[in-house]
């Protein structure tokens, strides 16, 4: 059994069913995001965790007990709010000690809980500064101790480095990690960024319209997408319309060319029409070894990023966008010019229709 | 040799910025602050325009005394139980669960009647809650209350209390809403998690918040209450002993007799009024040191 057991869970508002048979078991230790786009019902589950919603139907059980109706003063859960939520009138020391105050610690006992924490996200200096002479980061490491101070049982994040900026963002979801892998935390993060899942998670669940699309490791669902909206969602993909040749052999033809699936026989039948997905970094400009096959294009843009150069090139009527790695020696391809593309059939991904 | 750069004098130019509230400082400037300093600088003149302190000294009489007590006590009632009523309704529309559509006809309710003084609010109390008023009548002859009996008279203190708070009371829902919106949901829900109670929150975190702005309310009633003299001299007429319907009396012309003291009660009221700011300030700076 899961540490952290969510089965079958509804939330309807209205005639509106926001989650829908949501199941989901987390391992002690474990840290899971729930990623999808706004509306996706992905929060709805973290406030069904937390107990700011009561779920229509299903359960949560936490280290093997039912805490569905429970209050949520009385589940023993941190939480990281997108917007700190640091109460303004407290010191970082008063914000940290909050939880301990609440249950009644002593005060010696609460002053080194505190010292430890702020040690943890290295702030030991700032125990006395209210939230406001604080840096976003500053206050959301503040928010990370406040959350871990009375040792919870599972820590929920709810997108709570949305509000920072790109470099601040990079560094403390890497000290949350550290942090979380340190005390073996269980953790729900819940997120719109796919590149902030994928960095931080042992294990990724895709929703969309209030239920789960694909849960699995990052590696697996960025490269064995089971669902169209995964693979859509997921990182950035390439599509191509094939049709099938030999459903047994596993061969299509994409705008005139063969393309031999490795993984054999496929469910679609001879001369149906199929999408077939690429990665940007599957496909190559020019032709490469392993890549066997080519296809005529036309540059349609450049846009270079310093290690990488996108490039979007027209195939067959598709644009296509792949990434090529910069060498100072070989100048990026003029636009409009003429090219071929090359990919290997054993990095195509076909969807399911 | 050095080359120095020349010169350029600033334009002279006309501070438009500055016109847009031209028309507030001519109106405070005519109706606050030259009465004021005449107020001022007629407290300590005699009515023959040279200086003494006699008129102040004058307002150490025992009706004087009594006058200024009662004046302070129906303040500060009408303001604690303006601020305490106004608040549990104010919170009751913010988080207690009432539809949104209960919002806005009180905001507007409130708005009307926190400016509902004067003779009309007076009258509409003795029509309803007077002895021969509609309220009265109907509890007596339906429930078999007798107001009066039970010691009740709209025509005295508390009568008077039970009057201004009809306009305290939305005063400080108009205020307050404003302020109890800007508690945030997420504070609310940090706290539950952290294993607060709805008690500990409002403890710990909410009224700490609040503190100033109702502070500030409080004030703002007091002073509301402390100034009003409509009301009170249509309801009680110069019977009851406060400042204002002193001061009415005075200014009508006949009772005192003398419009330098008159001034000095006047005066008396800018420094009351002036110590419960300072007391405001000095509390506001105290709670707000968490603020920016």
């Amino acid at each position: 059994m899961a540490f952290l057991d969510l089965t079958n869970l509804e939330k309807t508002f209205g005639a509106n069913r926001v989650v829908k048979d949501f199941n989901l078991g987390i391992d002690k230790g474990e840290f899971v995001s729930l990623l999808g786009p706004s509306g996706c019902g992905k929060t709805t589950v973290l406030r069904m965790v937390a107990g700011f919603e009561t779920p229509t139907s299903g359960s949560i059980r936490i280290d093997g007990q039912d805490v569905t109706d429970q209050r949520t003063n009385q589940r023993a859960i941190g939480m990281m709010f997108q917007a700190y939520a640091l109460f303004p009138n407290m010191t970082v020391a008063d914000n940290v000690a909050f939880g301990l105050k609440v249950k009644g610690i002593s005060r010696a006992e609460r002053e080194a809980r505190v010292a430890e924490m702020l040690r943890l996200i290295g702030l030991p200096d700032l125990a006395t500064r209210f939230p406001f002479q604080l840096s976003g980061g500053q206050q959301q490491r503040v928010a990370l101790a406040r959350a871990l101070a009375p040792r919870p049982r599972v820590l929920l994040l709810d997108e709570p480095l949305s509000a920072l900026d790109a470099k601040v963002r990079v560094s403390l979801r890497n000290e949350i990690r550290v942090i979380q892998r340190e005390l073996g935390i269980t953790t729900i993060f819940v997120t719109h960024d796919q590149e902030e899942a994928m960095s931080i998670s042992d294990r990724i669940v895709v929703m969309n319209g209030g239920i789960a699309e694909q849960a699995g490791a990052p590696f697996e669902i960025y490269n064995n997408p089971r669902t169209r909206f995964v693979a859509g969602f997921v990182g950035t993909l390439n599509m191509f319309t094939a049709t099938v040749e030999s459903q047994q052999d596993g061969l299509l033809t994409v705008a005139g060319q063969r393309v031999l699936l490795p993984k054999g026989p496929i469910t679609a039948r001879d001369g149906d029409t199929v999408t077939l997905a690429l990665r940007p970094e599957a496909i190559r400009l020019g032709r490469a070894e392993g890549r066997e096959v080519v296809m005529p294009a036309t540059i349609d843009e450049v846009h270079f990023l310093g290690s990488v150069i996108r490039v979007r090139a027209r195939v067959a009527g598709t644009v296509v966008a792949l990434d090529t790695f910069n060498r100072p020696d070989q100048p990026p391809p003029p636009v409009g010019s003429a090219a071929e593309i090359s990919f290997a059939a054993s990095d195509v991904i076909l969807l399911p229709e | 040799m050095t080359d120095t750069p020349p010169r350029h004098r600033p334009k002279m130019r006309l501070p438009i910025e500055w016109l847009g509230i031209l028309p507030f400082v001519l109106f405070a400037l005519l109706f606050l602050i030259l009465p004021t300093m005449k107020i001022v600088i007629g407290a300590f003149q005699t009515p023959e325009g040279s200086f003494t302190l006699q008129n102040l000294i004058d307002l150490n009489t025992d009706s004087i005394r009594r006058a200024y007590w009662t004046s302070i006590k129906l303040s500060m009632i009408t303001a604690l139980l303006g601020c305490a009523m106004g608040f549990a309704m104010a919170a009751a529309v913010v988080f207690g669960g009432l539809p949104k559509r209960i919002r806005s006809p009180l905001l507007t309710f409130s708005g009307v009647a926190s400016n509902f003084a004067g003779v009309p609010l007076a009258f509409a109390f003795i029509a309803t809650l007077g002895p021969a008023g509609l309220v009265t009548l109907w509890l007596k002859t339906e429930f078999g209350i007798n107001l009066r009996a039970m010691g009740f008279n709209l025509l005295s203190f508390w009568g008077l209390v039970v009057t201004y708070l009809f306009f305290q009371i939305p005063l400080m829902i108009l205020i307050i809403i404003p302020a109890l919106d800007g508690l945030k949901r997420e504070w609310r829900e940090a706290a539950a998690v952290l294993g607060a109670t709805g008690a500990q929150y409002w403890r710990m975190v909410a009224l700490p918040i609040l503190f100033p702005s109702l502070l500030g309310t409080f004030a703002l009633l007091f002073a509301n209450s402390f100034g009003a003299v409509a009301t009170a001299f249509a309801l009680t007429g110069p019977q009851l002993n406060i400042v204002p319907i002193k001061l009415f009396a005075q200014i009508r012309g006949d009772v005192l007799g003398n419009p330098n003291l008159g001034y000095a009660l006047a005066f008396g009221m800018i420094v009351i009024t002036g110590l419960a700011n300072v007391t405001y300030i000095v509390l506001r700076t105290r709670s707000e040191r968490w603020l920016k």
